[in-house]
């Protein structure tokens, strides 16, 4: 540890300012907080509320994640035919060239623009970067997935000012836009499998469609509900396990980083419609199937979470939160050309979270002018 | 040609353009921009319309009321899509089907009012005339860089004709896909917003403090 203080601390003179390297102190302001602690603090406005900073708040989420990579990776392989740790690796052969494709665009598009703003370099993205790979399906090409990723970041993020600034969640927001982008290669029944063929996978012997478009279309799944509960079906690299999801949300609700409020919220909307649904027979198979199959878990627990995108005010979460839910099991149902509504509900309520916000706290200051009225 | 008049020309191209300054006609910029072809026929016809009923406007400002000087507007505005609408079907019409209603809908585009009512009506005739040609040129050259980017991404080809090779295509075992949003409005849209960008980006003096 101390013969790395010392290369930093030799290094530091050359990217402050005046040094020969001065144009690239964020970058190096960025490495540096990634390795140690920073000893800055604020000088005004500031209050103390945790001492989590924003780097640690970022890798537990990046923690959180790795439950569902894991599982993803295992049940990529699973899904072309193979077993035990082939299965395993093959999935984590396809999944690590999306990994560093996302951070070497996004990262790189953030770098550019804090470079340029002379802002310090923010964390946001080490999770998005982990987030877009774990909602993508497994065969899309390399060049769609950097494309997506530098949309999101762009478009997303950076026109808004940068980390924290953004309206809407930069993973689902390059999802959005693969999908629509790429609507041949990112529907259809293929895509949900890795097209390669190494180390045995059989591509010819497996074809079918996911979960939710067996629910939508036939009204039953070859699955049963433990398979899908534990993530034995065909889809995203990190949606299919709710329990791998579940453990993560464990992981975020226990060190605080996530609202259980959000999150409970997504799951009691997404619920309340699927029975109100099932009772109006819109479908016969069991209500229940809507929260463990498709996208529903891992956007209730990783990205209607999203502390910048989702609603600030305690009230503000119950409301974007069952909103989310609703609307995602409403898509679903409603419109047969999306047999998928988290992404879209998640961005949409992104949209009406600062209106919520607006409200809640409008009619908090209501109430308590109203308090004072009444005592005098 | 006097350099002030030449200045109500030039103006419009860049730093008083209709689309990207005064944010007008953005409607029809997002509608008309799939393909490279049909956009240029649309700038050019909201160009005829611009220029000629800001010359009528301008010879008649003098002899019309103010108070009904919206009607008059209307019908002069009107008489000349319904012209350029008739001159399209008669020797472009498959571009005419293309742009279906948006040829009438040029009667609602803001740019072509709202240069009568700013310019046309305080203006001598040559110098309206000029300025309705200028706008409509800013207006149209907006157009076909929106038209070129969501012709060339969007379908692989411009004015019809096949740019990026077939077998790049996924389908024909290549690794290529055309970008299907961008034949969405909202996309458009988007590219709108990078164009004020890039322009203001250049052009210092129309960055708000």
């Amino acid at each position: 540890m101390k013969a790395l203080r010392s290369i930093v601390d030799k290094l530091k003179p050359t990217f402050s300012k005046g040094g020969k390297l001065a144009f690239l102190e964020s970058t190096f302001d960025g490495f540096e907080t990634f390795l140690f602690v920073p000893n800055k603090t604020t000088q005004h406005g500031a209050h103390v509320r945790d001492c989590n900073d924003m780097k640690r708040t970022m890798i537990m989420v990046v923690i959180a994640l790795i439950p569902a990579l894991l599982f993803g990776c295992y049940n990529t392989g699973i899904q072309v035919g193979l077993e035990g740790w082939t299965a395993f690796f093959y999935g984590l052969v396809r999944i690590l060239p999306m990994i560093a494709t996302t951070y070497i665009v996004g990262l790189g598009i953030e770098f550019t623009a804090a470079q340029l703003r002379g802002h310090a370099i923010n964390e946001g993205f080490l999770v998005s970067g982990l987030l877009i790979p774990l909602v993508m399906p497994v065969s899309t090409p390399l060049w769609m997935v950097a494309v997506g990723t530098a949309f999101a970041v762009i478009f997303g993020k950076e026109v808004f000012g940068g980390t924290g600034m953004n309206v809407f969640n930069p993973a689902v927001l390059a999802r959005a836009f693969v999908f629509f982008a790429y609507t041949p290669q990112m529907s259809g029944e293929k895509v949900w499998y890795s097209d390669w063929t190494m180390m045995g996978a059989q591509v010819d012997g497996v074809t079918g469609a996911t979960a939710l478009e067996q629910l939508a279309t036939t009204g039953s799944m070859k699955w049963s509900a433990l398979d899908a509960f534990l993530g034995f079906i065909p889809g995203s690299f990190g949606e299919t396990s709710t329990l791998a999801i579940l453990i993560g949300a464990a992981i975020l609700l226990f060190t605080g980083i996530a609202s259980w409020k959000t999150m409970v919220s997504v799951f009691v909307g997404g619920a309340a419609t699927a029975y109100l649904f099932s009772a109006l027979g819109c479908f016969d198979y069991p209500a229940y199937y809507h929260l463990i199959v498709g996208g529903f878990a891992f956007g209730a627990v990783f990205m209607a979470t999203d502390p910048v995108t989702s609603a600030q005010t305690s009230t503000g979460k119950y409301i974007v939160g069952f909103m989310t839910g609703a609307i995602a099991i409403l898509i679903r149902q409603v419109n047969p050309a999306y047999p998928e509504g988290m992404m879209l509900s998640i961005l949409f309520m992104n949209a009406l979270a600062p209106l919520v916000d607006y409200f809640v706290v409008e009619a908090n200051i209501r109430r308590r002018a109203n308090r004072v009225k009444s005592v005098k | 040609m006097a350099s002030k008049s030449l200045k109500n020309l030039t103006a419009p191209l860049s730093g008083n353009n209709p689309v990207i300054v005064q944010i007008l006609g953005i409607c029809s910029a997002l509608a008309v921009t799939v393909q490279l072809k049909p956009a240029i026929v649309m700038g050019l016809s909201v160009m005829v319309v611009t220029a000629f009923s800001n010359l009528v406007m301008s010879l008649l400002r003098n002899g019309v009321p103010s108070r009904i000087r919206i009607i008059v507007q209307l019908v002069v505005i009107a008489a000349l899509v319904i012209l350029v609408d008739q001159v399209l079907k008669a020797f472009v019409y498959d571009v005419s089907k293309q742009l279906s209603v948006y040829v009438g809908l040029i009667i609602t585009n803001c740019i072509v009012m709202g240069r009568v009512e700013a310019f046309a009506l305080q203006n001598k005739p040559w110098d309206s005339f000029l300025d309705g040609i200028g706008n409509g040129l800013g207006y149209a050259s907006i157009l076909v860089i929106i038209a070129f980017f969501r012709e060339l991404l969007g379908s692989g080809t411009l004015f019809g004709f096949r740019i990026i090779p077939e077998s790049w295509y996924l389908a024909e075992g290549g690794f290529y896909s055309n970008c299907g949003l961008m034949l969405f409005p909202p996309m458009a849209l988007i590219i709108v917003g990078c164009i004020i960008w890039a322009h203001r980006s250049f052009n210092k003096d129309l960055q708000e403090k």
